[in-house]
């Protein structure tokens, strides 16, 4: 034990350990939040699906070059999350479709781009940390922490002061609409958050495991829960929870990030459907 | 001025045109119940007098202190709500939404009138309850509890007894007629003639030829006898 404890604290006292874990938590903070009206309004895949295009956006960045390319992959991806939240009913191609579309074609495209244009000369070695996100957490610089943190706050404030129309456009959205909420307004709303959350998550668990990230607190709480506040509480808190155990693990058994966090999700999954079984059965 | 005033709608979607020349009016503390055929426009009516969709044709007027955003909506329920976690108190709250407060959050008078709504239809000691939990009539009255937060004025009601048993049925049906009395106008969209005929004041009767009167010139009306005979007949 006190070798675990000398081993973190050394750890701890590098400033890319600190900031790892900082921006962990909060990206873990952020998708979460957002997680269950996602997984309500049965959109639990657009997180896969939006963060392929932050990947094809990517490697179109990195093949022409771009310094930042933050620049290019977060306006490409808000506008694709706003395509995708829009369609609604008069849509010709619908939801779980027009994700598939999407998500499958830019992941392809972007390894096109890479493999026919890429300068480095190790390609799948890129490639598989930008879908895994194996590295880059570690990689951070102090403006990527502070941007981390600034899209953070800006998300939750956004949440907190939006939470009740949230919850009536994903309740029922023809009665919000009915008595003169603006919809349309709160669903863009969302969707710029998502895209948001997905581009800051891409540097924690890498495009391919950020569904997990998405739905599995969300997904947990509502096994136990049963009122939407105490819902979204809980899957926050859980989220948090899980991210941070997840970076403890990986740092002292030397295991991936992104998969020993969601790895921790599935199991604390697992026991919240115990938990909810064994109480709906009392 | 009548509270609702639809005057030669043309209703429809795109290049196809369910409806023509459709007016009636209601006014206060009347309880229309609008029937008809699978597919003849009920729904398509609902959705553009609640301005989720534009009319092709006509105009919907408001009048007599009503606004368009006043009405209290009891839609169908939707598969996501079949297993949404949320507890009563927080849906009945949010048919306080539509008021223009200006406050993202709710104020003590909305969480009162919540309240005081949740103890009119008798759901006050659910209100931690979790609604996919519940039956499909307690279901019900939360929903109405919410539609009455957003209304206290003029209720739409969508098949509102639709999957529940009889039972429960004639409960909804009590429940209804008893806001009707307290002077809160209806318009129900319902499959059940004979309910209809019981306790509307006034029937619209959407088919190829439309009807719109009293009760009582429904009954003597040829549309009308016919359309009872045969649902009377299905029954024996």
């Amino acid at each position: 034990m006190t070798e675990w404890m000398d081993k973190l604290t050394l750890y701890f006292s590098y400033p890319f350990v600190r900031y790892a874990c900082i921006v962990g938590v909060l990206i873990a903070l952020c998708s979460s939040l957002l997680g269950v009206t996602l997984v309500l309004k049965r959109f639990s895949f657009i997180g896969d699906g939006l963060s392929h295009v932050a990947f094809g956006a990517i490697a179109v960045a990195s093949v022409v070059n771009l310094s930042n390319d933050m620049a290019l992959v977060l306006p490409v991806t808000i506008v694709c999350a706003v395509l995708l939240l829009r369609t609604g009913q008069n849509a010709k191609i619908k939801g779980d479709a027009a994700i598939a579309m999407i998500s499958v074609g830019s992941l392809a495209i972007g390894y096109l781009l890479m493999n026919l244009f890429s300068t480095s000369s190790n390609l799948s070695g890129d490639v598989c940390s930008t879908l895994f996100g194996s590295t880059s957490i570690l990689t951070l610089t102090r403006t990527e922490v502070w941007l981390s943190a600034v899209l953070s706050v800006i998300v939750v404030a956004a949440f907190v002061v939006f939470y009740h129309k949230i919850f009536a456009v994903t309740f029922d959205e023809n009665f919000a609409r009915a008595v003169g909420t603006k919809v349309n307004v709160y669903n863009l709303l969302i969707a710029v958050i998502v895209a948001v959350i997905i581009v800051l998550a891409m540097n924690l668990v890498g495009s391919l495991l950020i569904s997990a990230l998405v739905i599995f607190p969300a997904l947990s709480a509502m096994r136990v829960f049963k009122s939407f506040l105490s819902v979204t509480v809980c899957s926050a808190a859980l989220s948090v929870f899980c991210a941070f155990i997840g970076i403890l693990i990986s740092i002292l058994a030397g295991t991936p990030v992104g998969s020993t966090i969601v790895a921790i999700d599935l199991a604390a999954f697992f026991v919240f459907a115990w938990i909810g079984r064994m109480g709906g059965r009392a | 001025m009548a509270q609702l005033l639809c005057k030669n709608l043309m209703l429809g979607y795109e290049n196809n045109i369910l409806v023509r020349d459709l007016s009636f009016e209601v006014n206060q503390g009347d309880y229309l119940c609008i029937v008809g055929e699978n597919g003849s426009g009920k729904s398509t009516l609902m959705r553009t007098i609640l301005r989720l969709q534009p009319p092709m044709g006509g105009e919907i007027a408001f009048g007599d202190g009503m606004r368009p955003n006043e009405i209290g909506y009891l839609p169908q329920q939707t598969v996501v709500q079949k297993d949404f976690p949320a507890s009563v108190r927080e849906i009945v709250l949010s048919g306080c939404q539509g008021h223009s407060s200006g406050s993202f959050f709710y104020s003590k008078e909305e969480k009162q009138l919540a309240a005081e709504h949740m103890e009119r239809l008798g759901i006050a000691e659910l209100s931690g309850r979790c609604y996919r939990e519940l039956s499909g009539g307690q279901q019900q009255r939360v929903l109405l509890a919410r539609a009455l937060c957003a209304t206290g004025k003029l209720l739409l009601l969508d098949e509102p007894v639709s999957g529940l048993d009889p039972k429960v049925t004639m409960e909804m049906y009590h429940l209804i007629k008893g806001l009707n009395d307290q002077g809160i106008s209806i318009i129900m969209i319902s499959h059940d003639i004979q309910a209809a005929v019981k306790y509307a004041s006034h029937i619209l009767h959407i088919d190829a030829d439309i009807f719109y009167g009293t009760k009582k010139q429904y009954l003597a009306s040829p549309v009308g006898k016919r359309y009872i005979g045969e649902e009377g007949g299905e029954e024996k």
